[in-house]
């Protein structure tokens, strides 16, 4: 089995691979959400789902947006002043005994803007958000007939984890 | 999970070709590394022909070289060319299947199924080629402090 060190090195190394790997995503950066980007994340959201959630993502925006506590990320990608694409996670303590790791629970780039590398930098700056608290391994849970997404994260060398979602409908 | 012998031979076959598209492999190569019958090999190899995954070359050296798009194509399409990959979906059903049992039963087992087909549909060749390359850089890597320790511990309790 690797080492935390080990694994720490590697994961740097795949994001300075990321970091320049993709030349056509050229203008783009990434930066923490402010409060003046939710109409744009909202559309990208409203775009992606179909449902426009304003009071969702202000809440979102408190919780994970400028000075948010530590371990918090909500990252937007820029291009010249616009925003095209976003991510949020968090550093989760201890769920279900595992030690302290990141979690992404979110992440969209516009349907124009696909496929030039947006998702990736997204990813890799989370990502060094994450590293910088203090963790050495991401999390995610996809939806299992969401191909794309399942795709676009198995790209970035992320393999399933040993946990097992489980759910039960309540009975009235 | 387990995958049937041609599937496996398949994969192994497309990766191989994949990993550098300019490059003709033979099958010969291949049947070598794999150790298995260039007979058996060449079914395989047709199958990927005609699935358009891979073109046979001629002249001198001969072989086969992939033509497909390695970032686009999955591990699902490669083994559906070759086997049903299994999915309990089907119309027909035992009787067995159709009693309470069989029916819970079904039910667990194509969970199995939704996890198995959502994994083989979101790794395209693309991935597994980085996959291969993380793994042999792992191996290359020297071991860390902790496992050598733990490593010789476990060697001298051995002896
Ligand atoms: C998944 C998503 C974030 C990817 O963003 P992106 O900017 O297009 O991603 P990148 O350009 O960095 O792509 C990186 C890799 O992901 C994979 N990928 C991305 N889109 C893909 C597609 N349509 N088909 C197959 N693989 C794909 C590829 O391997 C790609 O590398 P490649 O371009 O070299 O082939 C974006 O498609 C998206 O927002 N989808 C909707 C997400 C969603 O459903 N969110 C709601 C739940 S949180």
């Amino acid at each position: 089995m690797k080492s935390d060190a080990a694994a720490h090195k590697a994961t740097q190394r795949r994001s300075a691979r990321i970091s320049t790997a993709r030349a056509d995503t050229g203008g783009v950066t990434t930066r923490p959400a402010r409060r003046g980007d939710l109409e744009e994340v909202i559309a990208i959201d409203a775009a992606v789902t179909g449902i426009v959630k304003r009071d969702y993502w202000r809440s979102i925006y408190r919780r994970y947006g400028d000075g948010a506590q530590a371990g918090r990320q909500f990252l937007v990608a820029d291009l010249a002043g616009r925003v095209c694409g976003f991510i949020i996670g968090e550093v989760r303590d201890w769920e279900f005994g595992s030690p302290p790791c990141g979690w992404v629970f979110a992440i969209d780039v516009d349907p124009e803007a696909r496929l030039s590398g947006v998702g990736t930098r997204l990813l890799a700056a989370i990502c060094a958000g994450f590293r910088r608290a203090g963790v050495t391994r991401v999390r995610t849970m996809l939806a299992r007939d969401n191909t794309l997404i399942l795709s676009f994260f198995r790209s970035q060398g992320m393999m399933a984890a040993p946990f097992i979602p489980l759910e039960i409908a309540l009975e009235p | 999970m387990k995958l049937q012998k041609n599937t496996s031979l398949a994969l192994y076959s497309v990766l191989e070709f994949a990993a550098d598209p300019t490059r003709h492999v033979s099958a010969a190569d291949i049947a070598a590394k794999y150790d298995v019958s260039a007979h058996h090999l060449a079914k395989v190899l047709a199958g990927l022909a005609r699935a358009g995954i891979v073109e046979s070359v001629r002249g001198a050296g001969g072989g086969y070289r992939f033509v497909g798009n390695a970032r686009r194509l999955t591990l699902f399409d490669v083994i559906q060319t070759f086997e049903d990959p299994g999915l309990h979906e089907t119309d027909h059903r035992e009787r067995g299947e159709r009693t309470p049992v069989g029916q819970a039963l079904g039910a667990v087992l194509s969970e199995i199924d939704q996890t198995t087909k959502a994994t083989f549909s979101s790794i395209t060749l693309a991935t597994m080629l980085s996959l291969i390359e993380r793994q042999q850089r792992a191996c290359l890597m020297p071991s860390s402090p902790a496992t050598t320790a733990a490593q010789t511990r476990a060697a001298k309790r051995a002896r």
